[in-house]
């Protein structure tokens, strides 16, 4: 399960960081994390630093949030206003519902402590008093593991009130989600937490200013929450120095899919696609060729061999016409049907469409009707092109970025793959099964 | 602790009662097995909120059943990972031996068959959960020993969480 530690990108040797703890015996309690050096980082933060100077450490590290979209975490940390007259609070978004993405399940159920320090330290440094923890439902044991480490912790004097002799309080609630995509997308996530059914707000107001009741809220992801212990320990420059300078940091990989070691690995940012498959996760399946890879969980667009050699970063992935999302790769080889896929992952976004807007509601469902027909042989001459427009039709329309992700991964797989659409269109049949 | 004060725990977390909707939920759904209508009415008593407030809950979130379930609900992830190591096979396997199609529950109600989006445990796909486990890398010799256990278990009127608790595949 754990990477292999030299990288062969980078001169030196990475050392895994995030997932440090994750092999050592009983790595969930409270012990082992304290053997292997935490809680020090806030211990440290309480000690030395006022909350101002944790925001511009973070800002300095160029950390950008792990949840999909990469935005920089100091700056949105700046964003709450600093007197507010209101509670202010910090949401984790533990929900993980990005299909091919697993990270969050695991550090929550072999390291949580490493996740309560990181929120400790962020609460700090945002001003906040309490915590939720957006879990899903699903998620049986890393709940369990969760509250066993967060009623840990209170007895030690790392959450509760006067944390460490200190002035700063601090408590961490979990909420369960119940299974639904759309509280992944942060506004629907506050709806959610406030108990309704969960659709995406309008902005402005950012979450940061007007976010869970009202107050300000600052939501991030539970990868990019534990980054912040060590970016303390270790410094805003050891951070800035991994991988590139504007998407820098020690990063986790989760791989899926048709390939030989699936498994979660720490790597640094920026790692060639092509080295993180066949390096680390050991490439193809015996006999195998692989031709297609998700980089960043199924919202993001499908990369086709050629592309195989993008750094795996917000920008270079982004500049590739893909995105680094989740990190959640999907390998898919040559024994698989790419109108398949493409089918399964938009009947996933239609599934999910929370019904809020047209374009995603009803244009998803149109396109899942064409690809079905497609898929399984009884598609029309124009039926490529049909998809097309309606991806068109779609795109930019849509009132949050589920109905985007849709229309953009099946573009791709359209400009990758036609020739796969087209043969089912005029042998009327799969080639694959 | 019984449901109404494990509810009243739940709400202290929030500064707004609505908020404890979700978890009254989860929790009335251990104690009933399902969500039917005297229950939600229930919820919505005991939180003080309106009825209408936890039936659009209870029917927006797909881990809330307002229909009854079989004793062990066979939640197979077909989401696209899955599908590449073959879940697919292990669907039409399920079926056949049970003898119902996705989606519904086997005439003993010892088994409710449905497939699922993906369950975040990728690395060892093909997955299914089961109450509240986990089993992974399934294929259809597992998948069979799974079944016998569960049918062991539920004939030896065991517990249903206890019963599965142990099995998993993490
Ligand atoms: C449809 C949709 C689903 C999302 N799901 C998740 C998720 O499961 N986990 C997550 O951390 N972010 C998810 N996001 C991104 C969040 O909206 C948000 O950007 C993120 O939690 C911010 O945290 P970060 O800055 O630390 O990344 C999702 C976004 C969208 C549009
Ligand atoms: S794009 Fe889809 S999920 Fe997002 S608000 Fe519109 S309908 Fe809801
Ligand atoms: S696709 Fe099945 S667990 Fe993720």
């Amino acid at each position: 399960m754990l990477p292999p530690q030299d990288c062969r990108e980078c001169s030196a040797v990475f050392e895994p960081v995030l997932l440090r703890n994750v092999d050592v015996p009983d790595s969930h309690m409270l012990s082992a994390y304290e053997a292997g050096g935490g809680y020090r980082a806030l211990a440290h933060t309480l000690r030395k630093h006022t909350p101002d100077e944790i925001i511009e450490l973070v800002k300095k590290s160029n950390l950008r949030g792990r949840g999909g979209a990469g935005f920089p975490t100091g700056m949105k940390w700046s964003f709450v206003p600093k007197q507010a007259g209101k509670p202010k609070y910090l949401c984790c978004n533990a929900d993980e519902g990005e299909p091919g993405t697993f990270k969050d399940r695991i550090i929550m159920e072999r390291d949580p402590h490493q996740l309560i320090e990181g929120m400790a330290i962020s609460g700090y440094a945002i001003g906040a008093q309490t915590a939720y923890v957006y879990i899903r439902g699903e998620y049986v044991l890393a709940i369990r593991r969760l509250e066993q480490a967060i009623a840990e912790a209170h007895a030690k004097g790392y959450l509760g009130t006067h944390i460490l002799g200190s002035d700063f309080n601090f408590i961490v609630h979990i909420h369960c989600g119940a299974g639904a995509y759309i509280c992944g997308e942060e506004t629907a996530m506050l709806d959610s937490l406030e108990g309704k059914r969960a659709q995406p707000r309008l902005k402005p107001p950012f979450p940061a200013v007007e976010g869970l009741y009202a107050s300000p809220t600052v939501i991030n992801n539970v990868e990019t929450l534990i980054c912040v212990p060590h970016i303390v320990i270790r410094g805003a420059d050891w951070f800035r120095g991994i991988g590139p300078e504007k998407s820098p940091g020690p990063k986790l990989y989760c791989l899926s899919g048709q390939v030989r070691k699936p498994g979660l690995y720490e790597l640094p940012m920026g790692i060639p696609l092509r080295e993180l498959v066949d390096g680390h996760a050991g490439g193809p399946l015996p006999g195998r060729k692989i031709k297609a890879i998700i980089p960043g969980g199924v919202s993001a667009p499908v990369i086709p061999e050629s592309g195989f050699d993008v750094g795996m970063d917000f920008d270079s992935l982004a500049a590739a016409g893909s995105m680094l999302g989740s990190a959640g790769v999907i390998v898919i080889d040559d024994t698989t049907c790419m109108v398949k896929v493409a089918t399964r992952i938009v009947e996933f976004f239609h599934h999910e469409s929370c019904g809020k807007c047209t374009p995603c509601r009803e244009g998803l469902n149109w396109v899942v009707k064409v690809l079905r027909r497609v898929e399984a042989g009884q598609g029309e001459p124009g039926d490529v092109a049909q998809l097309q427009a309606l991806c068109k039709g779609i795109f930019g329309n849509t009132f949050c970025a589920l109905g985007d992700g849709a229309a953009m991964g099946l573009r791709a797989a359209l400009e990758h793959f036609e020739h796969e659409f087209a043969a089912h269109i005029e042998e009327q049949r799969c080639s694959f099964h | 602790m019984g449901m109404r004060e494990e509810i009243e725990t739940a709400a202290e977390r929030y500064p707004d009662r609505r908020s404890a909707i979700m978890p009254a939920l989860l929790i009335a759904q251990r104690e009933y097995g399902h969500l039917p209508r005297p229950v939600l009415e229930e919820v919505a008593e005991v939180l003080g909120v309106e009825r209408i407030w936890v039936y659009e809950l209870a029917t927006f979130y797909t881990l809330f059943h307002t229909e009854p379930v079989g004793m062990f609900h066979l939640q197979l992830c077909d989401n696209v990972s899955c599908i590449l190591c073959g879940s697919e096979v292990l669907l039409s396997h399920m079926e056949a031996v049970l003898g119902i199609r996705n989606g519904d529950t086997t005439s003993d109600r010892l088994f409710t068959l449905s497939t699922v989006e993906c369950l975040g445990a990728c690395e060892m796909a093909p997955v299914m959960q089961v109450g509240d486990d986990y089993h992974g890398n399934l294929d259809i010799a597992r998948i069979d020993a799974l079944l016998d256990r569960l049918r062991a278990a539920a004939g030896q009127g065991a517990d249903v969480h206890v019963a599965s608790a142990g099995l998993s595949g993490v």
